[in-house]
């Protein structure tokens, strides 16, 4: 446990040190708050509104005073008002995040379900024609952008089929399961397009290499039959990078999809955070990073964790 | 009974096998409760020969292209295993044929604690389940003489040594008692007191079952112990075959006799070198008092140190110009540590070491240099020969000039290496040659010390015998002092003057060559020398042992007793034992 306890602690000084980037970064930006906020009427101003809307929003501070206030407000869960939504920060994330979460999921299950299997396969068939097309067909995934695999999705099934994605307002899950599957649907398959060509050549790699290793070999000595030489034997040792990959890649997703959530018109966290970012709103942008942050730390610790479970040279230390 | 008979077996490799045959035409018959020994070195076709008898060769990409192999099964039909299908075969697999491997510590499934994996060998071929397959496997660690079997079978496979993982291993193997069972180098891999266990134990799991085995070496002088036949490989054909006897006392082939008598075997000092004598008044060229390495444990980012690893305690000793003090001792007592600290790699917790030139503080010393057990991994395969032999030159602030080259050219010459070696890169040489380029290179800075860490340990047998002689002529010409660091007793025999036995981070028996090896003193070193397998001792019984090497972790500022010598002789001390 070593390693996880040395992980928590690492835990809280990372998150600082994403605070201090995120509060300074944002404030690197040419031009002001109260300008990217009035527009073209901010030129109206007289100085003397100008200050005192300074000081409304608090801007008028020495920056690490400023800094101060704010992480002060962050240990209590208040990351400030967004100045373009007029709302506390954390209940816009609060009310985008549920989306970006599903998505997420569900993009990952679609890539483990495709990849995994399509890996172990190619894999055992190694140099075969089956394993040259699904290296060819991960090439592809891979080198594919989302938005064009997300339009011709949209325009495959629209011509070819008369199906149309269903758009308009996005429903939560909670509240009508089926329309909400129905409008999740593809932006799950063409996010998890390229993420299951991923795991595709991370597991055909990885069953390849402990294909080869000694316990297999061991393992076929004893008369374990094919089938369960791979999926007993050889899959569980292939699994680690596969849960490296995959962690690494839900991480980002939960950070949004922000070419997909535009194509399909979803309200998730990344096309938040890009109005955040282009209406110079230093509070929504601050918090909003601050949050993806903080999961991509909690995915990875549950990496560490399924690590833990995985193997057991990790649970009790190598040399027991 | 006849249990196995092949008959001109060939097997190829790639993609046209027929053209890259390794076994070509092998005919040899076991009857039953036999054991036959396939000895030979690495390229032989022996492991080959044994994968093709349970058809494990097919998964490493061969393929037996002619001949055939008849097995009687335990019901008494006999099966041409070449035309067996693959079902067929896993029925047979585990259930009648049974295999060992040469690495236990990577033949078991990491991630699948030993009690799951020799269980399984029940439930595929006996059909027990639940508690009974648990029993089951129980009883199989009991009888591989595991101790608290009970409870080992819920360990995970990084938590046994590796004497105790062989031991899994053969439990595994022998589960649904195979009527043979195939043992591919079972004990390379281990320390000599553990492969003594080990033989002794498949000895006597032999007796106890009756069972045929198929035992494969490099080393001749291992069959001696267990063997009724021989038969020695050759690049993939048998060339000598016969009763264990007969092949060892009267080798008829040319190469059984090379085998037998240019590879090093262990002579109880009677082959120990005596062809150097310390001149009265001469200074040491290294001398070494009181070296200490410890290496602290720490269970947190923060918490304190819980205990040190005491890898090296308080070793001393002197070598002359032109002589060879072997340390020996197995894997884990400190033996390489002391050669590490020795030229500047590790740290010394305290400790003084004086060559005659001076105090060495670090590795760029150019008075000591160095040649490391494993030549595919010592020399940087991106490098050309001349630019891995500059290395030293320039590690040292030298510039390369034209006497450099010159003195490449003279190296590459006295270590018998061609002399466009220096534009070649190191995958062009053969394991024994890039040994001799790492040789050249430890003698480019012209060295008064050379540390040989497991130097020849990782060579074929009569590659092995070479090199030793090199080393020998070089050591003459140039007057080298030699630290030789081995676990293997004959070669240590071969090349040394003096010799230090450490056990557990300690000298614990310390002298002459021939007067160690002959008369050892310490239980350790007579433990160690009676478990050095030997063409002279044939089917010698061995006493299983299952002690297990002392944990060198100690709790913070231990400190060990002071030790107590006693001499025997001369030049010949050891430790005295409570």
């Amino acid at each position: 446990m070593n390693y996880l306890t040395r992980r928590l602690l690492t835990f809280p000084l990372v998150m600082l040190g994403v605070s201090i980037l995120v509060f300074f970064a944002i404030r690197m930006i040419p031009g002001d708050a109260i300008t990217a906020m009035l527009g073209t009427e901010a030129g109206l101003l007289t100085p003397a509104q100008r200050a005192a809307l300074s000081e409304y929003f608090g801007i008028d501070q020495p920056i690490l005073i400023q800094y101060w206030k704010w992480l002060l407000g962050v240990f209590q869960s208040d990351l400030g008002i967004s100045v373009t939504h007029g709302k506390p920060v954390l209940s816009i994330i609060l009310e985008r995040f549920p989306l970006t979460l599903q998505l997420a999921i569900m993009a990952m299950v679609v890539a483990l379900a495709v990849g995994l299997p399509a890996g172990v396969f190619a894999a055992t068939r190694k140099e075969r024609p089956s394993d040259l097309g699904v290296r060819i067909f991960a090439m592809i995934g891979q080198s594919t952008p989302n938005f064009v695999v997300g339009l011709l999705l949209i325009y495959a099934l629209s011509a070819g089929f008369g199906i149309l994605p269903t758009m308009g307002e996005f429903t939560p899950f909670s509240v009508d399961p089926l329309r909400n599957l129905s409008q999740m649907i593809l932006p799950a398959v063409t996010l998890g397009f390229a993420f299951a060509a991923s795991v595709t050549r991370i597991s055909r790699s990885a069953m390849l290499d402990v294909l080869s290793d000694d316990y297999v070999r061991t393992a076929r000595s004893k008369g374990v039959p094919k089938r369960r030489v791979i999926w007993r034997h050889a899959l569980p040792n292939a699994l680690i990078p596969v849960v490296t990959l995959s962690g690494v890649e839900f991480g980002y997703l939960l950070g949004g999809a922000v070419l997909v959530e535009q194509i399909y018109a979803l309200p998730g966290l990344g096309r938040l955070v890009l109005e955040a970012i282009l209406q110079r709103d230093y509070a929504l942008v601050q918090g909003c990073v601050l949050f993806i942050a903080f999961n991509f730390l909690v995915v990875n610790l549950l990496v560490d964790l399924l690590y833990v479970a995985l193997d057991p040279r990790i649970r009790l230390g190598e040399g027991g | 009974m006849t249990l196995l008979s092949v008959k001109d077996l060939r097997v190829g490799f790639g993609q046209d096998p027929a053209k890259n045959e390794i076994v070509k035409g092998v005919s040899f018959d076991l009857e039953a409760g036999e054991t036959l020994a396939i000895v030979g070195e690495s390229g032989s076709g022996k492991s080959v020969t044994a994968l093709s008898i349970n058809r494990l060769v097919d998964f490493g990409g061969g393929r037996i292209i002619g001949g055939s192999i008849h097995l009687t099964r335990a019901d008494g039909s006999v099966l041409d295993v070449t035309q067996a299908s693959e079902p067929v075969l896993e029925k047979i697999r585990g259930a009648e044929i049974g295999m060992i491997f040469q690495e236990p510590m990577t033949s078991l499934n990491p991630v699948l604690s030993i009690g799951t994996q020799i269980e399984e060998s029940f439930r595929l071929h006996r059909g027990l389940t639940g508690r009974q397959a648990t029993a089951a496997a129980k009883d199989a660690l009991d009888r591989v003489r595991i101790p608290d079997a009970a409870r080992r079978l819920r360990y995970a496979p990084n938590q046994l040594s590796g004497g105790m993982l062989q031991r899994v291993m053969i439990a595994t193997a022998l589960a649904c008692n195979p009527r043979l069972l195939i043992a591919d180098e079972p004990t390379t891999a281990l320390d000599v007191t553990v492969q003594a266990q080990i033989m002794a134990l498949l000895a006597e799991l032999k007796r106890e079952t009756g069972m045929g085995m198929i035992f494969i070496t490099h080393d001749i002088g291992l069959v001696a112990g267990i063997a009724d036949r021989v038969m020695v490989m050759q690049a993939g054909q048998a060339v000598e075959q016969g009763a264990l006897d007969a092949v060892l006392d009267r080798p008829q082939h040319s190469y059984t006799k090379h085998l037998l008598s240019a590879v090093p075997h262990f002579e109880s000092g009677r082959a120990a070198r005596t062809d150097f004598k310390r001149k009265q008044g001469e200074a040491p060229a290294l001398s070494v008092d009181g070296l200490t390495v410890r290496f602290k444990v720490k269970n947190g980012l923060f918490s304190r140190a819980q205990g040190a690893v005491h890898a090296v305690e308080n070793v001393g000793f002197d070598l002359m110009p032109g002589e060879t003090l072997a340390i020996v001792g197995e894997s884990g007592s400190g033996k390489s540590t002391t050669a590490r600290a020795i030229l500047g790699l590790v740290k010394p917790t305290r400790g003084r070491f004086v060559t005659h030139k001076g105090s060495i503080s670090d590795a760029t010393d150019p008075a000591t240099q160095m040649v490391f057990q494993n030549p595919y991994a010592s020399l940087n395969p991106r490098l050309r020969i001349d630019s891995i032999l500059a290395e030293p030159v320039i590690a040292a602030g030298g510039k390369v000039t034209n006497e450099t080259r010159e003195k490449m050219k003279a190296l590459l010459q006295r270590v018998g290496l061609p002399e466009d070696s220096l534009e070649r890169y190191p995958h062009q040489f053969s394991g024994g040659q890039r040994q001799r380029l790492c040789i050249a290179r430890a003698l480019m800075l012209n060295p008064s010390i050379v540390v040989l860490d497991e130097a020849v340990s990782a060579l074929d047998v009569s590659v092995q015998a070479k090199v030793l002689e090199l080393l020998v002529d070089l050591q003459k010409e140039f007057g080298l002092a030699y630290l030789f660091v081995s676990h293997d007793m004959a070669v240590v025999e071969r090349i040394a003057h003096r010799i230090a036995v450490v056990y557990a981070g300690e000298i614990v028996e310390i002298g002459e060559a021939a007067s160690v090896l002959s008369n050892p003193q310490h239980s350790y070193t007579k433990r160690l020398i009676s478990a050095v397998p030997s063409i002279d001792r044939r089917n010698q019984r061995f006493e299983i042992d299952t002690r297990q090497v002392a944990s060198l972790v100690r709790p913070p500022a231990y400190e060990p007793p002071e030790a107590r010598w006693r001499d025997y002789g001369a030049d010949h001390r050891a430790r005295a034992e409570a």
